[in-house]
């Protein structure tokens, strides 16, 4: 039986192979690089305290393969549930020979744990690789990020560490279970991804901020969480604030919720919206004195005033918490889907 | 006389439709068996069943004494060449009989080389290259070579053409000779039939219509042509299958064991093609069902 399902799959297995062979031997290559750069950039910038511009200028040195290799790993659980899952019974139903296979001296039930045993297997390990050698090779990007690329950001959360080991496999066992419900490739494939893309943004967005209860604090204003603040030109008038989705002290965390209170304690802006806060501008810290204003005096007195930042967020140390979680939860689904496989084919299906 | 299948009651519905149902037969072991009926009986279905390869929805079925596909040493009992003999069109010949040595303890490998080699099949061809003819060979060489004591075949050469059809179904009675064992073999053309099979079962609506073996079936049923004539005025031994009046003439097609000698018919031998589309005929069906229930 391994005999056979190997002979099916060893083209398949071939080709994930090559594509992994090429990607780890391109990051290999370049990992070192990158990380003496970083590491030099680091060392010329701590000492006149301009890492800031450092990062923005390493980031978007290598933004574009960040984001394409961060994509590969993404998208590699949803081909193997396209094209390694749903295929996986619907190919035999749709030429047949299920008839001739589930004929052999071979319980159905065996059959069906080989196959998804051995093409299951590979598939994770496939994921695995990537998703540690892009992780292990973006780590001075990732410390370098823009917030909404950084660590904990919805989208790169999943191209790192060991999640990908379980999106693979509940992907794998997704497709199959959609294969034989639906029977033939082509909509099952359709129907796979569809679930598989729905179940992939209601994680992040739905389940993932609450897996551990996030932390809730108020914060001082100053030049880390707040985005944009504007003094008009002439005729006076409040200063505008905006906040950005990051937290003093906390760098690299994701930030669920950053809300401007009053001195009241009420919320007076959300996440990116714009509120009036009533410090004049024609004199006293935020005023212009004939040339720009000295910022940091003019948050001094704005957080003198009470105006502080509410932040919602799940802080970068728990980034590894996350993923075990979150692999714990995609490898439960999978195990659901599997046992219900098995009673459908047994059952159900022929 | 032992059964190699029995079926009681048996039934298997496809969401509200009754592909098969209240099927009860009885085949004995030994035979090559014919499963004659016209599209949509439910032959199909009933051998899925008998394979394994169904559940049942509601009755009986056991196959050689057992359920039908439910541990793989049932599934090594019964061997199943599927409708339009499917086979993996990516793998080569070669890797058919591996795939049968590494899927069934009692493969027999000497066996199926000599049928592929035989064949003039070259092992290196992929299955997807084969004409109908030589699929279905492979098919059946899978099919033997795994030494069931039954092997079921789904109209095996509906989609051959005449001289594909007769190779297949020559290989077929060779083997049957050489190894004993049991062939249920179903199609919806008779003619094929007539040639390889010894018992005959003809499925009509899930139902059985007639079963026997195929001399007796033919020594038994007579064709009757005379003048007009009600079927109750013939004598109470002969049971009319098949009946069809002009104003003047009748003919009948009965079943009895007894010799006829009313004078008034006359008396022709039945071919097992017009035996066959006696029974299959939808109306006498009917008719036959109310008599058969009467005489219980």
């Amino acid at each position: 039986m391994i005999w056979l399902t190997w002979r099916q799959f060893r083209a398949a297995a071939a080709l994930m192979a090559a594509v992994l062979a090429v990607l780890t031997a391109a990051l290999a290559l370049t990992g070192p690089d990158l990380a003496s750069r970083y590491a030099a950039g680091i060392a010329d910038c701590t000492p006149d305290n301009t890492c800031d511009r450092f990062f923005d200028r390493f980031f978007g040195e290598y933004q574009l393969p960040f984001i394409a290799v961060s994509f590969v790993v993404l998208a590699l659980p949803a081909l193997v549930g396209l094209f390694w899952g749903a295929p996986l019974i619907t190919r035999e139903l749709e030429a047949g020979t299920h008839l001739l296979v589930w004929n052999q001296s071979v319980a159905r039930g065996r059959w069906l744990a080989v196959k998804l045993g051995l093409t299951g297997l590979v598939a994770m390990a496939a994921a695995t690789v990537s998703g540690l050698a892009v992780t292990w090779w973006s780590d001075p990007l990732d410390k370098s990020a823009v917030p909404e690329l950084a660590l904990m950001a919805p989208l790169v959360f999943g191209a790192r560490g060991i999640v990908p080991m379980g999106y693979a496999a509940f992907a794998f066992v997704l497709g199959v279970t959609v294969g034989m419900l639906v029977r033939r490739t082509l909509p099952a494939m359709a129907l796979t991804l569809t679930v598989f893309v729905a179940i992939q943004l209601a994680m992040p967005l739905l389940v993932r901020p609450h897996l551990i209860p996030p932390v809730t604090a108020t914060f001082e204003l100053g030049r880390v969480n707040v985005g944009g603040i504007s003094i008009r030109e002439q005729g006076g008038g409040p200063v505008h604030i905006s906040l950005e989705p990051a937290v003093p002290g906390h760098a690299g965390a994701w930030v669920l919720a950053s809300d401007l209170l009053d001195p009241s304690g009420r919320t007076i802006a959300g996440s990116g919206e714009e509120a009036p806060v009533p410090v004049s501008t024609t004199s006293g810290p935020c005023g212009r004195q004939g040339g720009p204003p000295n910022l940091d005096a003019c948050w001094v007195e704005i957080n003198r005033l009470g105006y502080r930042q509410q932040a919602t967020y799940q802080p970068l140390e728990r980034f590894w918490p996350l993923q075990w979680i979150e692999t714990g939860i995609y490898a439960l689904l999978t195990l659901g889907l599997t046992w219900f496989s098995f009673w459908w084919i047994r059952r159900r299906l022929s | 006389m032992t059964s190699v299948l029995q079926a009681q009651a048996l039934g298997k519905k496809y969401g509200k439709r009754w592909a098969l149902r209240d099927c009860t037969v009885d085949i004995p072991a030994g035979h090559v068996v014919g499963l004659v009926g016209p599209n949509g009986a439910g032959k199909t279905t009933l051998l899925k069943l008998a394979s394994g390869q169904l559940e049942p929805t509601a009755g009986d079925i056991s196959v050689l004494g057992g359920r039908p596909g439910g541990t793989p040493a049932q599934l090594a009992r019964v061997g199943f060449v599927a409708q339009d003999t499917p086979v993996y069109a990516g793998l080569t010949v070669a890797d058919h009989l591996r795939l049968g040595a590494r899927l069934n303890p009692r493969w027999d490998d000497g066996m199926a080389r000599e049928r592929i080699a035989q064949l003039d099949l070259v092992p290196t061809h992929r299955a997807g290259k084969l004409s109908g003819g030589e699929r279905a060979q492979l098919a059946l060489t899978l099919g033997l070579a795994k030494r069931p004591e039954l092997l079921i075949l789904d109209e095996p050469v509906a989609s051959l053409d005449p001289l594909a059809r007769r190779d297949f179904l020559r290989g077929l009675m060779e083997a049957t000779v050489e190894h004993e064992f049991s062939v249920v073999l179903s199609s919806h053309l008779v003619s094929d039939l007539e040639r390889v099979c010894d018992f005959l079962i003809v499925l009509v609506d899930s139902r059985v219509q007639v079963a026997g073996e195929t001399d007796k079936l033919l020594a038994t049923h007579h064709r009757l042509t005379g003048p007009r004539r009600d079927p109750d005025r013939l004598p109470a031994d002969q049971h009319v299958v098949f009946q069809r009046h002009t104003d003047r003439q009748s003919t009948f097609v009965v079943r009895t064991d007894a010799p006829i000698h009313d004078p008034a018919w006359t008396v022709t031998q039945l071919s097992l093609e017009d035996l066959v589309l006696a029974y299959m005929d939808k109306h006498a069906a009917e008719n036959r069902r109310v008599a058969l229930e009467v005489q219980r």
